[in-house]
């Protein structure tokens, strides 16, 4: 075997590499997340409630178009809006669950994930010092995103006894002159909490007054449990200035494929078509033929993996309220958020001491922010074997303390 | 059918073993409920019989099975279902169907203790038959996934342990 030559040494010390990096860069926390990946490696018998996708894998008949197409060469560019038949199913879907029209042709763009979805949205409304408002517990990327766009989050704070939903004057209090936009995200990661059509009905005259731009994450739409989902623009007067996002990552497991869409008006699009247009080009193709199929035959194995989610949700939230940690009943999303702060422990002394005795992974609710303060993220996106055990675990650990 | 009787019955459909106290946790139906559903369905036909998928293959198998196409002349005044009851009476015959198209009429899988066995069943019991034509037998050589269980998975993948 030939010997493959060592670089030469780095002069890593001699350099300071701040000075090349963005400021804005000072201001974007570390994720709260990253720390349990890290202390989980290489540890054995570890159950793991901190995955935030399903353990399904994508059906197999989604998977055999996407070999499929590979076979036949399809790995070209595509429309940089997405392939057309992609955006005519997604169109047909919400006019036939929803009865809201998007035209495919304009008001439709297909993206590589939510998180795409998410950074063109944000770039695309942001002026220098805007600010942003964010729902907390809120999703970890949505405050490092709004910096990095040179936008400033403000926080609407929501508790469980509200059952995480946004309450009316909450939210006006937090409105001033510089408020641009309102990132939402229900089913909600990381509570599970979800807001119905009348929720939204309470806080739409407030973003009508303000003239605000609504962005909606509703990647969680299909797990949905009681209730129908609402998208945010069903509501009165709310189409115009809603941008939707949406994906295929949970409702199809298709995280890994990295596939999302924006639903949103006409210029609002065309806008973020710019920036997606330079930054990505357009969704891998190989995704967007997975997503089609996904849209016109997934539907029956995708309500079967709804179903298996639901019942694990009643198993671990039954499951919490019986050793004593309150948990909120989350009706949408893979996540519990049960309250720890009976144990007398924060979040994350919890998360930590939890793993060091009885080696299963949660999420401390302070990494989604201080909202979160008291709560755990336990995703049951795993087998019901292991959450029963992961709640065996929890007895064992409750009554060391 | 509502909600309810369909979970029920998908929870056993993937593991007849579950008690009427584990589907209580999965559903939120009270245990003596399910209990009560459980018995109607079973009186309604709607659950037939609990059985294990096993893997023959593991252990030391003593039979051989084998799949018999049988090509049917009828007869006026009977269907399929004459013949159809007789062939079931075998303790031979572990599962009989009816098809669609033209080359056979009724499939059946036979096991027996060697192959000369099978052979000479279906060519004493079931080839003798008036109403029957012709007969094709098919060895099984190999399952690979029987009542939706695939019996060898090749190594699992692994997703990373925490995500955002």
């Amino acid at each position: 075997m030939t010997e493959i030559p060592k670089s030469s040494p780095r002069k890593v010390d001699q350099l300071d590499y701040s000075k090349y990096i963005t400021h804005k860069m000072k201001n974007v926390p570390p994720s709260g997340i990253r720390k349990y990946f890290d202390i989980a490696a290489g540890v054995e018998n570890v159950i793991s409630l901190g995955v935030g996708e399903p353990d399904f894998v994508t059906p197999w008949h989604i998977r055999e178009m996407c070999i499929h197409s590979l076979e036949k060469g399809q790995t070209s560019y595509t429309s940089n809006f997405g392939i057309p038949e992609l955006r005519e199913e997604i169109s047909k879907k919400y006019r036939r669950e929803y009865g809201l029209d998007y035209d495919p042709a304009s008001e439709i763009l297909v993206t590589t994930g939510v998180s795409e979805a998410l950074d063109i949205a944000i770039r695309c409304v942001i002026n220098p010092g805007d600010e942003i408002l964010i729902v907390q517990p809120t999703y970890v990327a949505y405050v490092p995103e709004i910096v990095l766009g040179g936008g400033v989050p403000v926080v609407v704070p929501t508790r469980a006894e509200d059952d995480f939903k946004i309450k009316p004057e909450e939210l006006e209090a937090k409105i001033t002159q510089k408020t641009k936009a309102i990132i939402i995200n229900y089913p909600h990661n990381p509570t599970g909490a979800v807001m119905t059509r009348k929720d939204y009905e309470a806080i739409a005259p407030i973003i009508e007054k303000h003239d605000l731009v609504v962005i909606s994450d509703e990647v969680y739409e299909c797990l949905t449990y009681e209730g129908e989902h609402a998208p945010f623009s069903i509501i009165d007067g709310m189409r115009e200035r809603t941008i939707i996002l949406n994906g295929f990552s949970k409702s199809y497991a298709m995280t890994g494929l990295r596939l999302g869409y924006i639903l949103a008006p006409a210029p609002l699009i065309a806008a973020m078509m710019l920036i997606h247009q330079y930054c990505m080009m357009c969704a891998p193709i190989t995704s967007q033929i997975g997503g089609l199929e996904a849209l016109k035959n997934g539907e029956d194995e995708m309500k079967s993996m709804v179903r298996e989610f639901n019942r694990r949700r009643i198993l671990i939230t039954d499951g919490f309220n019986k050793l004593g940690l309150d948990c909120f009943e989350p009706k949408g999303a893979f996540y519990a958020f049960p309250s720890i702060k009976s144990t007398g422990l924060t979040s994350e002394e919890f998360a930590d001491k939890f793993f060091a005795a009885q080696r299963v992974i949660t999420i401390p609710g302070t990494a989604f922010g201080e909202a979160g303060k008291g709560h755990l993220r336990c995703a049951y996106a795993t087998s019901r074997d292991d959450i029963k055990i992961a709640l065996d675990r929890f007895d064992e650990f409750l009554k060391t303390l | 059918m509502d909600k309810q009787t369909q979970d029920v019955l998908e929870i056993l459909e993937q593991n007849a073993k579950a008690t009427p106290e584990d589907i209580s946790e999965l559903t939120r139906i009270p245990p003596a409920e399910v209990r009560e559903m459980i018995r109607t369905l079973e009186a309604a036909g709607v659950i037939r019989s609990y059985k294990a998928i096993i893997d023959w293959d593991i252990v030391e198998n003593p039979y051989v099975y084998a799949f018999v196409q049988i090509k049917v002349l009828l007869e006026r005044g009977h269907g399929y279902q004459k013949l159809a009851d007789r062939i079931c009476k075998f303790t031979e015959v572990k599962s009989l169907r009816l098809l669609s198209g033209e080359d056979y009429d009724l499939e059946f899988m036979v096991f027996g203790k060697t192959m000369k066995d099978v052979a000479f069943f279906v060519a004493d019991k079931i080839a003798t038959l008036d109403q029957v034509q012709n007969t094709s037998t098919h060895f099984i050589l190999k399952t690979y996934k029987e009542d939706g269980v695939i019996m060898e998975e090749p190594g699992e993948f692994k997703r990373q342990q925490v995500s955002p």
